[in-house]
Protein backbone atom coordinates (compact mmCIF):
# COMPACT_ATOMS: atom_id res chain seq x y z
CA UNK A 1 0.00 0.00 0.00
CA UNK A 2 2.90 2.58 -0.78
CA UNK A 3 0.24 4.96 -2.19
CA UNK A 4 -1.47 5.37 1.10
CA UNK A 5 1.70 5.39 2.90
CA UNK A 6 2.94 8.07 0.76
CA UNK A 7 -0.60 10.05 1.38
CA UNK A 8 -0.66 9.67 5.04
CA UNK A 9 3.01 11.03 5.34
CA UNK A 10 3.46 8.05 7.80
CA UNK A 11 4.14 4.59 7.87
CA UNK A 12 1.65 1.99 7.49
CA UNK A 13 1.65 -0.99 10.39
CA UNK A 14 -0.62 -3.70 9.56
CA UNK A 15 -2.96 -2.93 12.19
CA UNK A 16 -3.47 0.55 10.84
CA UNK A 17 -3.77 -0.80 7.28
CA UNK A 18 -6.39 -3.01 8.67
CA UNK A 19 -7.96 -0.30 10.77
CA UNK A 20 -9.33 0.83 7.60
CA UNK A 21 -12.03 4.20 7.91
CA UNK A 22 -12.19 3.85 11.36
CA UNK A 23 -8.21 4.27 11.33
CA UNK A 24 -8.42 7.09 8.85
CA UNK A 25 -10.60 9.18 10.93
CA UNK A 26 -9.33 8.74 14.11
CA UNK A 27 -5.70 9.89 12.92
CA UNK A 28 -4.97 13.61 13.76
CA UNK A 29 -2.72 13.55 11.11
CA UNK A 30 -5.17 13.82 8.10
CA UNK A 31 -6.95 16.62 7.27
CA UNK A 32 -10.77 16.12 6.62
CA UNK A 33 -10.54 18.58 3.49
CA UNK A 34 -7.89 16.65 1.49
CA UNK A 35 -10.25 15.53 -1.12
CA UNK A 36 -7.21 12.39 -1.32
CA UNK A 37 -8.10 11.47 2.21
CA UNK A 38 -11.94 12.14 2.23
CA UNK A 39 -12.62 9.78 -0.86
CA UNK A 40 -12.03 6.13 0.91
CA UNK A 41 -14.25 7.44 4.04
CA UNK A 42 -17.73 5.61 3.38
CA UNK A 43 -19.02 6.98 6.04
CA UNK A 44 -20.76 10.54 7.00
CA UNK A 45 -18.40 12.76 9.26
CA UNK A 46 -20.14 13.33 12.65
CA UNK A 47 -20.16 16.28 15.44
CA UNK A 48 -16.93 16.32 16.65
CA UNK A 49 -16.28 16.68 20.42
CA UNK A 50 -13.44 17.25 22.50
CA UNK A 51 -12.62 15.56 25.70
CA UNK A 52 -10.27 15.13 28.57
CA UNK A 53 -9.86 11.81 30.25
CA UNK A 54 -7.69 9.94 32.16
CA UNK A 55 -6.33 6.61 30.64
CA UNK A 56 -3.94 4.31 33.67
CA UNK A 57 -2.90 7.51 34.99
CA UNK A 58 -2.30 9.31 32.13
CA UNK A 59 -4.21 13.04 31.74
CA UNK A 60 -5.54 12.15 27.40
CA UNK A 61 -6.78 15.06 25.77
CA UNK A 62 -8.29 13.41 22.66
CA UNK A 63 -10.89 14.76 19.90
CA UNK A 64 -13.53 12.69 19.14
CA UNK A 65 -16.44 11.85 16.52
CA UNK A 66 -19.14 11.82 19.01
CA UNK A 67 -20.60 7.99 17.25
CA UNK A 68 -16.72 6.66 18.90
CA UNK A 69 -17.48 3.91 21.49
CA UNK A 70 -15.03 3.52 24.61
CA UNK A 71 -13.75 0.52 22.60
CA UNK A 72 -12.59 2.40 19.78
CA UNK A 73 -11.39 5.27 21.20
CA UNK A 74 -8.61 2.90 22.67
CA UNK A 75 -8.20 0.93 20.07
CA UNK A 76 -7.86 2.77 17.00
CA UNK A 77 -6.99 6.44 18.48
CA UNK A 78 -4.94 5.62 21.91
CA UNK A 79 -3.55 2.40 19.99
CA UNK A 80 -4.39 0.60 23.37
CA UNK A 81 -5.03 -2.95 21.72
CA UNK A 82 -5.40 -4.95 24.97
CA UNK A 83 -9.66 -4.65 25.13
CA UNK A 84 -10.61 -6.53 22.14
CA UNK A 85 -13.52 -6.43 19.90
CA UNK A 86 -15.85 -9.80 20.25
CA UNK A 87 -19.24 -8.62 19.48
CA UNK A 88 -19.29 -5.29 19.46
CA UNK A 89 -23.07 -5.41 21.22
CA UNK A 90 -22.20 -5.88 25.39
CA UNK A 91 -22.58 -9.76 24.94
CA UNK A 92 -19.10 -11.16 25.14
CA UNK A 93 -17.02 -9.05 27.56
CA UNK A 94 -14.05 -8.94 25.55
CA UNK A 95 -13.89 -4.95 25.44
CA UNK A 96 -14.23 -5.09 29.45
CA UNK A 97 -12.62 -1.87 30.94
CA UNK A 98 -12.66 0.15 34.44
CA UNK A 99 -14.24 3.17 34.43
CA UNK A 100 -13.98 5.34 37.59
CA UNK A 101 -12.43 1.97 39.08
CA UNK A 102 -15.78 -0.15 37.99
CA UNK A 103 -15.93 -3.15 35.11
CA UNK A 104 -18.04 -1.77 32.21
CA UNK A 105 -18.19 -3.07 28.49
CA UNK A 106 -16.28 -0.58 26.78
CA UNK A 107 -17.97 -1.21 23.15
CA UNK A 108 -21.49 0.32 24.54
CA UNK A 109 -19.72 3.15 26.15
CA UNK A 110 -20.33 6.08 24.01
CA UNK A 111 -16.46 7.62 24.38
CA UNK A 112 -18.15 10.85 25.44
CA UNK A 113 -19.11 9.58 28.65
CA UNK A 114 -15.99 9.51 29.95
CA UNK A 115 -15.10 12.69 29.35
CA UNK A 116 -13.61 13.74 33.26
CA UNK A 117 -13.25 10.20 34.09
CA UNK A 118 -10.35 7.69 34.79
CA UNK A 119 -10.23 4.56 32.30
CA UNK A 120 -7.93 1.48 33.14
CA UNK A 121 -7.18 -1.10 30.93
CA UNK A 122 -5.54 -4.30 30.75
CA UNK A 123 -2.62 -2.15 29.85
CA UNK A 124 -2.69 -0.13 33.10
CA UNK A 125 -2.87 -3.27 35.69
CA UNK A 126 0.89 -4.00 35.48
CA UNK A 127 3.02 -2.57 37.99
CA UNK A 128 6.22 -1.95 36.02
CA UNK A 129 7.43 -5.39 35.18
CA UNK A 130 5.98 -6.59 37.74
CA UNK A 131 2.77 -8.49 36.80
CA UNK A 132 -0.63 -7.82 38.60
CA UNK A 133 -1.35 -10.81 40.93
CA UNK A 134 -4.51 -11.70 38.58
CA UNK A 135 -2.46 -11.73 35.48
CA UNK A 136 0.08 -13.83 36.85
CA UNK A 137 -2.73 -16.13 38.25
CA UNK A 138 -4.22 -16.79 34.95
CA UNK A 139 -0.63 -18.18 33.83
CA UNK A 140 -0.56 -20.27 37.16
CA UNK A 141 -3.44 -22.05 36.25
CA UNK A 142 -3.37 -21.65 32.73
CA UNK A 143 -6.68 -19.97 32.11
CA UNK A 144 -6.19 -19.29 28.63
CA UNK A 145 -6.29 -20.80 25.36
CA UNK A 146 -6.21 -18.76 22.89
CA UNK A 147 -6.31 -15.34 24.56
CA UNK A 148 -8.72 -13.09 22.76
CA UNK A 149 -10.76 -13.05 25.49
CA UNK A 150 -7.97 -12.79 28.06
CA UNK A 151 -7.96 -9.22 28.98
CA UNK A 152 -11.56 -8.62 29.37
CA UNK A 153 -11.73 -11.89 31.55
CA UNK A 154 -8.84 -10.21 33.54
CA UNK A 155 -10.09 -7.08 34.05
CA UNK A 156 -13.87 -8.30 34.73
CA UNK A 157 -12.12 -11.04 37.23
CA UNK A 158 -10.02 -8.26 38.97
CA UNK A 159 -13.81 -6.58 39.26
CA UNK A 160 -14.88 -9.20 40.79
CA UNK A 161 -12.47 -9.56 43.78
CA UNK A 162 -12.57 -5.84 44.30
CA UNK A 163 -16.43 -6.09 44.08
CA UNK A 164 -16.09 -8.64 46.75
CA UNK A 165 -18.06 -11.23 44.70
CA UNK A 166 -15.16 -13.92 44.44
CA UNK A 167 -17.02 -15.60 47.57
CA UNK A 168 -17.17 -18.99 46.14
CA UNK A 169 -16.51 -20.95 42.67
CA UNK A 170 -20.28 -20.55 42.06
CA UNK A 171 -20.31 -17.06 42.87
CA UNK A 172 -17.65 -16.24 40.80
CA UNK A 173 -19.25 -17.88 37.64
CA UNK A 174 -22.14 -16.08 38.28
CA UNK A 175 -20.10 -12.79 38.51
CA UNK A 176 -18.15 -13.61 35.49
CA UNK A 177 -20.90 -14.41 33.08
CA UNK A 178 -20.23 -11.78 31.14
CA UNK A 179 -17.40 -12.60 29.50
CA UNK A 180 -17.23 -15.68 26.97
CA UNK A 181 -14.22 -17.80 26.43
CA UNK A 182 -15.26 -19.94 23.34
CA UNK A 183 -11.66 -22.22 24.29
CA UNK A 184 -13.59 -23.09 27.60
CA UNK A 185 -10.47 -22.21 29.77
CA UNK A 186 -13.28 -21.49 32.35
CA UNK A 187 -11.96 -24.04 34.86
CA UNK A 188 -8.43 -22.22 34.97
CA UNK A 189 -10.59 -19.03 35.05
CA UNK A 190 -12.22 -19.72 38.28
CA UNK A 191 -9.16 -21.03 40.13
CA UNK A 192 -7.07 -18.08 39.55
CA UNK A 193 -9.97 -16.03 40.36
CA UNK A 194 -10.04 -18.20 43.55
CA UNK A 195 -6.24 -17.68 44.25
CA UNK A 196 -6.48 -13.62 43.75
CA UNK A 197 -9.71 -13.63 45.91
CA UNK A 198 -7.62 -15.20 48.96
CA UNK A 199 -5.36 -12.49 49.19
CA UNK A 200 -5.94 -9.11 51.36
CA UNK A 201 -5.60 -7.07 48.88
CA UNK A 202 -5.59 -6.41 45.02
CA UNK B 1 -23.34 4.59 12.55
CA UNK B 2 -25.70 8.01 11.23
CA UNK B 3 -24.40 11.22 12.80
CA UNK B 4 -26.13 12.94 15.59
CA UNK B 5 -25.31 16.20 17.98
CA UNK B 6 -24.60 15.30 21.70
CA UNK B 7 -25.93 17.32 24.43
CA UNK B 8 -25.04 17.02 28.75
CA UNK B 9 -27.58 19.21 30.35
CA UNK B 10 -26.88 19.82 34.18
CA UNK B 11 -30.51 19.01 35.02
CA UNK B 12 -33.11 17.33 34.33
CA UNK B 13 -35.27 20.56 33.47
CA UNK B 14 -32.79 21.70 31.40
CA UNK B 15 -32.81 18.01 29.74
CA UNK B 16 -36.19 18.27 28.84
CA UNK B 17 -35.63 21.90 27.27
CA UNK B 18 -33.29 20.59 25.26
CA UNK B 19 -35.40 17.60 23.96
CA UNK B 20 -38.10 19.90 23.20
CA UNK B 21 -35.29 22.52 21.56
CA UNK B 22 -33.94 19.98 19.28
CA UNK B 23 -37.90 18.70 18.42
CA UNK B 24 -37.36 15.59 15.80
CA UNK B 25 -35.04 13.00 16.25
CA UNK B 26 -34.56 13.85 20.07
CA UNK B 27 -33.48 11.13 22.22
CA UNK B 28 -32.99 10.70 25.97
CA UNK B 29 -29.58 8.65 26.81
CA UNK B 30 -28.78 6.94 29.99
CA UNK B 31 -26.60 4.23 30.38
CA UNK B 32 -26.86 3.37 26.71
CA UNK B 33 -26.64 -0.13 26.79
CA UNK B 34 -30.01 -0.38 25.07
CA UNK B 35 -29.97 2.49 22.85
CA UNK B 36 -26.19 2.71 21.59
CA UNK B 37 -26.49 -1.21 20.76
CA UNK B 38 -29.36 -0.65 18.81
CA UNK B 39 -28.07 2.79 17.08
CA UNK B 40 -25.14 0.14 15.62
CA UNK B 41 -27.77 -1.83 14.01
CA UNK B 42 -29.55 0.76 12.67
CA UNK B 43 -32.73 0.23 14.39
CA UNK B 44 -32.29 3.11 16.59
CA UNK B 45 -31.52 6.65 14.78
CA UNK B 46 -31.73 9.35 16.81
CA UNK B 47 -30.09 12.75 15.19
CA UNK B 48 -30.11 14.41 18.37
CA UNK B 49 -28.95 12.52 21.78
CA UNK B 50 -29.80 14.30 25.22
CA UNK B 51 -27.49 12.34 27.57
CA UNK B 52 -28.71 12.81 30.93
CA UNK B 53 -26.30 10.61 33.32
CA UNK B 54 -24.81 14.35 33.72
CA UNK B 55 -27.59 15.58 35.93
CA UNK B 56 -26.17 15.66 39.21
CA UNK B 57 -27.98 14.15 41.92
CA UNK B 58 -30.35 11.95 39.95
CA UNK B 59 -29.34 8.63 41.52
CA UNK B 60 -30.26 8.44 45.09
CA UNK B 61 -31.51 5.07 46.37
CA UNK B 62 -34.20 6.12 49.82
CA UNK B 63 -35.31 3.36 51.56
CA UNK B 64 -36.25 4.95 54.85
CA UNK B 65 -40.35 6.49 54.11
CA UNK B 66 -43.14 4.93 54.16
CA UNK B 67 -42.05 3.57 50.31
CA UNK B 68 -38.57 2.94 48.27
CA UNK B 69 -37.53 5.63 45.84
CA UNK B 70 -35.34 5.25 43.21
CA UNK B 71 -33.71 8.22 41.08
CA UNK B 72 -33.94 7.24 37.55
CA UNK B 73 -30.34 7.01 37.33
CA UNK B 74 -28.96 5.20 40.05
CA UNK B 75 -26.80 1.85 38.31
CA UNK B 76 -28.97 -1.29 38.16
CA UNK B 77 -25.86 -3.12 40.23
CA UNK B 78 -26.36 -0.02 43.31
CA UNK B 79 -30.01 -0.64 43.56
CA UNK B 80 -28.94 -4.34 43.71
CA UNK B 81 -26.64 -4.72 46.65
CA UNK B 82 -28.74 -1.49 48.62
CA UNK B 83 -28.97 -3.13 52.02
CA UNK B 84 -32.54 -2.93 52.65
CA UNK B 85 -33.56 -4.11 49.16
CA UNK B 86 -31.71 -7.34 49.94
CA UNK B 87 -32.91 -7.88 53.13
CA UNK B 88 -36.50 -6.61 52.49
CA UNK B 89 -36.91 -6.95 48.86
CA UNK B 90 -35.66 -10.08 47.06
CA UNK B 91 -37.56 -9.72 44.07
CA UNK B 92 -36.60 -6.17 43.24
CA UNK B 93 -32.80 -7.28 43.90
CA UNK B 94 -33.23 -10.94 42.47
CA UNK B 95 -34.88 -9.31 39.18
CA UNK B 96 -31.82 -6.64 38.57
CA UNK B 97 -29.11 -9.23 39.84
CA UNK B 98 -30.90 -11.76 36.82
CA UNK B 99 -30.71 -9.29 34.34
CA UNK B 100 -27.54 -8.61 32.76
CA UNK B 101 -23.89 -8.74 33.31
CA UNK B 102 -22.26 -6.71 36.11
CA UNK B 103 -20.41 -4.81 33.73
CA UNK B 104 -23.62 -3.84 32.10
CA UNK B 105 -25.81 -3.47 35.51
CA UNK B 106 -23.00 -0.98 36.47
CA UNK B 107 -23.74 1.19 33.09
CA UNK B 108 -27.70 0.67 33.16
CA UNK B 109 -29.68 2.93 35.05
CA UNK B 110 -32.87 1.24 36.62
CA UNK B 111 -35.00 4.31 34.91
CA UNK B 112 -33.10 3.91 31.39
CA UNK B 113 -33.76 -0.21 32.26
CA UNK B 114 -37.49 0.20 31.98
CA UNK B 115 -37.68 1.29 28.44
CA UNK B 116 -35.55 -1.20 27.26
CA UNK B 117 -36.57 -2.48 23.73
CA UNK B 118 -37.54 -6.62 22.81
CA UNK B 119 -35.10 -8.65 21.87
CA UNK B 120 -37.42 -10.16 19.03
CA UNK B 121 -34.25 -11.81 16.65
CA UNK B 122 -36.80 -10.28 14.07
CA UNK B 123 -36.92 -6.92 15.18
CA UNK B 124 -32.96 -6.68 16.07
CA UNK B 125 -32.08 -8.35 12.57
CA UNK B 126 -32.45 -7.40 9.18
CA UNK B 127 -32.60 -3.62 9.92
CA UNK B 128 -29.82 -3.31 7.08
CA UNK B 129 -26.35 -1.16 7.66
CA UNK B 130 -24.34 -4.00 9.21
CA UNK B 131 -26.57 -6.37 9.09
CA UNK B 132 -28.17 -8.99 6.07
CA UNK B 133 -29.93 -6.18 4.45
CA UNK B 134 -33.83 -5.64 4.97
CA UNK B 135 -34.58 -9.10 4.96
CA UNK B 136 -37.10 -9.12 7.77
CA UNK B 137 -40.12 -7.01 7.77
CA UNK B 138 -41.24 -5.38 11.10
CA UNK B 139 -44.03 -3.76 12.32
CA UNK B 140 -42.22 -2.49 15.59
CA UNK B 141 -39.10 -1.55 13.48
CA UNK B 142 -40.95 -0.39 10.79
CA UNK B 143 -44.63 -0.05 11.15
CA UNK B 144 -46.78 -1.48 8.63
CA UNK B 145 -43.87 -3.80 6.78
CA UNK B 146 -45.36 -6.76 8.33
CA UNK B 147 -43.94 -9.74 11.16
CA UNK B 148 -41.85 -12.37 10.21
CA UNK B 149 -42.16 -13.51 13.49
CA UNK B 150 -45.53 -14.73 12.87
CA UNK B 151 -45.26 -17.72 11.06
CA UNK B 152 -41.33 -17.73 11.54
CA UNK B 153 -39.17 -19.24 13.85
CA UNK B 154 -41.18 -18.18 17.30
CA UNK B 155 -39.98 -19.70 19.67
CA UNK B 156 -38.73 -16.68 21.75
CA UNK B 157 -41.57 -15.08 21.41
CA UNK B 158 -44.95 -13.90 23.12
CA UNK B 159 -47.90 -16.60 24.38
CA UNK B 160 -49.62 -13.48 26.37
CA UNK B 161 -51.16 -10.40 25.12
CA UNK B 162 -50.01 -10.87 21.30
CA UNK B 163 -51.78 -9.30 18.09
CA UNK B 164 -52.02 -9.86 14.74
CA UNK B 165 -49.31 -7.62 14.19
CA UNK B 166 -46.93 -8.42 16.87
CA UNK B 167 -45.51 -10.77 18.88
CA UNK B 168 -42.16 -9.88 20.48
CA UNK B 169 -41.57 -9.86 24.09
CA UNK B 170 -41.05 -7.27 26.58
CA UNK B 171 -37.62 -8.32 27.62
CA UNK B 172 -37.01 -6.98 31.58
CA UNK B 173 -36.39 -8.63 34.58
CA UNK B 174 -36.66 -5.06 36.68
CA UNK B 175 -40.01 -3.79 35.21
CA UNK B 176 -41.61 -7.81 35.97
CA UNK B 177 -41.09 -6.87 39.56
CA UNK B 178 -42.03 -3.53 39.66
CA UNK B 179 -45.38 -4.59 38.02
CA UNK B 180 -45.76 -6.86 40.92
CA UNK B 181 -45.38 -4.30 43.65
CA UNK B 182 -47.77 -1.57 42.10
CA UNK B 183 -45.02 0.79 41.83
CA UNK B 184 -45.26 3.91 39.99
CA UNK B 185 -42.74 6.33 38.10
CA UNK B 186 -42.61 10.22 38.32
CA UNK B 187 -41.46 11.58 35.17
CA UNK B 188 -41.04 15.20 34.11
CA UNK B 189 -42.21 16.56 30.89
CA UNK B 190 -42.91 20.11 29.24
CA UNK B 191 -45.85 19.94 30.56
CA UNK B 192 -44.61 19.37 34.15
CA UNK B 193 -43.69 16.21 36.27
CA UNK B 194 -46.47 13.32 36.52
CA UNK B 195 -47.32 10.24 38.19
CA UNK B 196 -47.47 6.78 35.88
CA UNK B 197 -47.94 3.24 37.42
CA UNK B 198 -46.12 0.90 36.01
CA UNK B 199 -48.54 -1.01 34.51
CA UNK B 200 -49.86 1.68 32.74
CA UNK B 201 -46.01 2.86 31.29
CA UNK B 202 -46.31 0.49 28.65
CA UNK B 203 -48.83 -0.54 26.16
CA UNK B 204 -50.18 -3.46 24.47
CA UNK B 205 -49.06 -3.79 20.61
CA UNK B 206 -52.11 -4.21 18.94
CA UNK B 207 -52.10 -2.09 15.40
CA UNK B 208 -49.18 0.05 16.24
CA UNK B 209 -46.22 -2.07 17.98
CA UNK B 210 -44.09 0.84 17.42
CA UNK B 211 -45.52 2.25 19.96
CA UNK B 212 -44.47 0.67 23.18
CA UNK B 213 -44.87 3.11 26.19
CA UNK B 214 -47.16 5.74 27.61
CA UNK B 215 -44.28 8.30 27.86
CA UNK B 216 -45.28 11.75 25.93
CA UNK B 217 -42.32 12.85 23.60
CA UNK B 218 -39.99 14.73 26.09
CA UNK B 219 -41.33 12.99 29.12
CA UNK B 220 -38.45 11.56 30.92
CA UNK B 221 -38.26 9.02 33.88
CA UNK B 222 -37.00 10.63 37.07
CA UNK B 223 -37.63 8.53 39.76
CA UNK B 224 -39.23 4.84 40.27
CA UNK B 225 -41.42 4.57 43.71
CA UNK B 226 -42.52 1.31 45.21
CA UNK B 227 -45.22 1.38 47.97
CA UNK B 228 -43.26 -0.44 51.30
CA UNK B 229 -44.85 -4.20 51.94
CA UNK B 230 -44.32 -6.57 54.04
CA UNK B 231 -44.71 -9.19 50.95
CA UNK B 232 -41.61 -7.72 50.26
CA UNK B 233 -39.88 -10.45 52.67
CA UNK B 234 -41.63 -12.95 51.17
CA UNK B 235 -41.45 -12.53 47.40
CA UNK B 236 -38.75 -14.02 44.89
CA UNK B 237 -37.84 -13.54 41.07
CA UNK B 238 -37.74 -16.73 39.53
CA UNK B 239 -36.17 -16.64 36.27
CA UNK B 240 -35.50 -19.58 33.41
CA UNK B 241 -33.36 -19.57 30.78
CA UNK B 242 -31.61 -21.30 28.19
CA UNK B 243 -28.32 -20.93 30.15
CA UNK B 244 -27.93 -20.56 34.14
CA UNK B 245 -27.11 -16.89 33.84
CA UNK B 246 -26.66 -14.00 31.39
CA UNK B 247 -29.63 -14.84 29.30
CA UNK B 248 -33.17 -13.51 28.35
CA UNK B 249 -35.76 -15.12 30.33
CA UNK B 250 -37.74 -18.11 28.30
CA UNK B 251 -39.96 -17.38 31.18
CA UNK B 252 -40.16 -15.47 34.76
CA UNK B 253 -42.16 -14.97 37.71
CA UNK B 254 -42.00 -12.62 40.41
CA UNK B 255 -43.75 -13.32 43.24
CA UNK B 256 -44.72 -11.23 46.81
CA UNK B 257 -46.95 -13.01 48.79
CA UNK B 258 -49.22 -11.90 52.25
CA UNK B 259 -49.61 -15.11 54.31
CA UNK B 260 -51.24 -16.08 57.46
CA UNK B 261 -49.54 -19.47 58.59
CA UNK B 262 -49.10 -21.47 55.43
CA UNK B 263 -52.38 -19.53 53.88
CA UNK B 264 -52.09 -16.95 50.80
CA UNK B 265 -53.91 -13.56 52.10
CA UNK B 266 -52.73 -12.20 49.23
CA UNK B 267 -50.57 -12.81 46.09
CA UNK B 268 -48.43 -10.60 43.82
CA UNK B 269 -47.59 -11.95 40.58
CA UNK B 270 -45.68 -10.76 37.79
CA UNK B 271 -45.07 -12.54 34.57
CA UNK B 272 -41.52 -12.27 32.79
CA UNK B 273 -40.18 -13.51 28.89
CA UNK B 274 -43.95 -14.69 28.07
CA UNK B 275 -45.83 -11.55 27.41
CA UNK B 276 -45.84 -8.65 25.40
CA UNK B 277 -45.53 -5.81 27.86
CA UNK B 278 -44.34 -6.56 31.90
CA UNK B 279 -47.64 -9.06 32.98
CA UNK B 280 -50.11 -8.93 35.67
CA UNK B 281 -51.27 -12.48 36.55
CA UNK B 282 -54.43 -11.71 38.28
CA UNK B 283 -56.83 -14.56 37.47
CA UNK B 284 -53.76 -16.82 39.89
CA UNK B 285 -53.80 -14.03 42.12
CA UNK B 286 -57.38 -14.45 42.47
CA UNK B 287 -57.32 -18.26 42.64
CA UNK B 288 -54.95 -17.86 45.61
CA UNK B 289 -56.41 -16.08 48.07
CA UNK B 290 -57.09 -17.22 51.08
CA UNK B 291 -56.17 -20.52 50.11
CA UNK B 292 -53.02 -22.75 51.54
CA UNK B 293 -50.60 -22.93 49.46
CA UNK B 294 -49.62 -26.73 48.26
CA UNK B 295 -48.15 -27.82 45.51
CA UNK B 296 -51.54 -28.58 43.79
CA UNK B 297 -52.52 -25.00 44.50
CA UNK B 298 -49.40 -23.51 43.24
CA UNK B 299 -49.32 -24.90 40.03
CA UNK B 300 -53.53 -24.39 39.84
CA UNK B 301 -52.12 -20.92 40.16
CA UNK B 302 -49.29 -21.31 37.59
CA UNK B 303 -51.83 -22.67 35.18
CA UNK B 304 -54.80 -19.99 35.88
CA UNK B 305 -51.67 -17.35 35.13
CA UNK B 306 -51.26 -18.79 31.38
CA UNK B 307 -55.16 -19.62 31.15
CA UNK B 308 -55.63 -17.73 27.98
CA UNK B 309 -52.34 -17.67 26.79
CA UNK B 310 -51.80 -18.81 22.68
CA UNK B 311 -48.98 -20.12 21.14
CA UNK B 312 -47.11 -20.09 17.62
CA UNK B 313 -45.20 -22.88 16.17
CA UNK B 314 -42.41 -23.23 18.32
CA UNK B 315 -43.09 -21.32 21.55
CA UNK B 316 -45.54 -23.70 23.03
CA UNK B 317 -43.72 -25.24 25.48
CA UNK B 318 -43.67 -21.89 26.90
CA UNK B 319 -47.05 -22.22 28.43
CA UNK B 320 -46.27 -25.03 30.39
CA UNK B 321 -42.79 -23.79 31.53
CA UNK B 322 -44.35 -21.02 32.85
CA UNK B 323 -47.27 -22.31 34.53
CA UNK B 324 -44.42 -24.46 36.29
CA UNK B 325 -42.12 -20.62 36.60
CA UNK B 326 -44.97 -19.52 38.82
CA UNK B 327 -45.23 -22.64 40.95
CA UNK B 328 -41.92 -22.91 41.75
CA UNK B 329 -41.67 -18.89 42.36
CA UNK B 330 -44.68 -19.39 44.76
CA UNK B 331 -42.73 -22.30 46.62
CA UNK B 332 -39.85 -20.02 47.12
CA UNK B 333 -41.63 -17.21 48.03
CA UNK B 334 -43.66 -19.28 50.77
CA UNK B 335 -40.61 -20.82 52.21
CA UNK B 336 -39.22 -17.03 52.49
CA UNK B 337 -42.11 -16.85 54.79
CA UNK B 338 -41.96 -19.62 57.13
CA UNK B 339 -38.05 -18.59 57.46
Amino acid sequence: MPDMEHLLGVPLTRRTALGGTAALTASSVISESDPAIAAPLTKPVGVRMAIRTTVNGKAVPVEIDVRTSLLDLLREQLHLTGAKKGCDHGQCGACTVHVDGRRVASCLTLAAKVDGRAVTTIEGLADGKTLHPMQQAFIDHDALQCGYCTPGQIMAAVACVREGNATSKDRIREYMSGNICRCGAYVGIVAAIEQVAGREKV
Amino acid sequence: MRPFTYARPESAAAAVRAFMAAGAGAHYIAGGTSLYDLMKLDIEKPQHLIDVTTIRGLDAIETNGERLRFEALAPMSAVATDKVVLRDYPILAEALWKAASQQLRNMATVGGNLLQRTRCLYFRNGAGGTSVGNTYPCNKREPGSGCAAIGGLDRGQAVLGQSSSCTAVSPGDWPVALVALDAYVEVLGAGGSRAIPIAELYRLPGSTPNLEFTLQPGEMITAIVVPKTKAGRHSTYHKIRDRESYAFALASAAVALDMDGDTVTRARIGLGGVATKPWRATAAEALLAGKPLTPATALAAGHAAFADAKAGQHNGFKIELGARTVADALTIAAARNRS
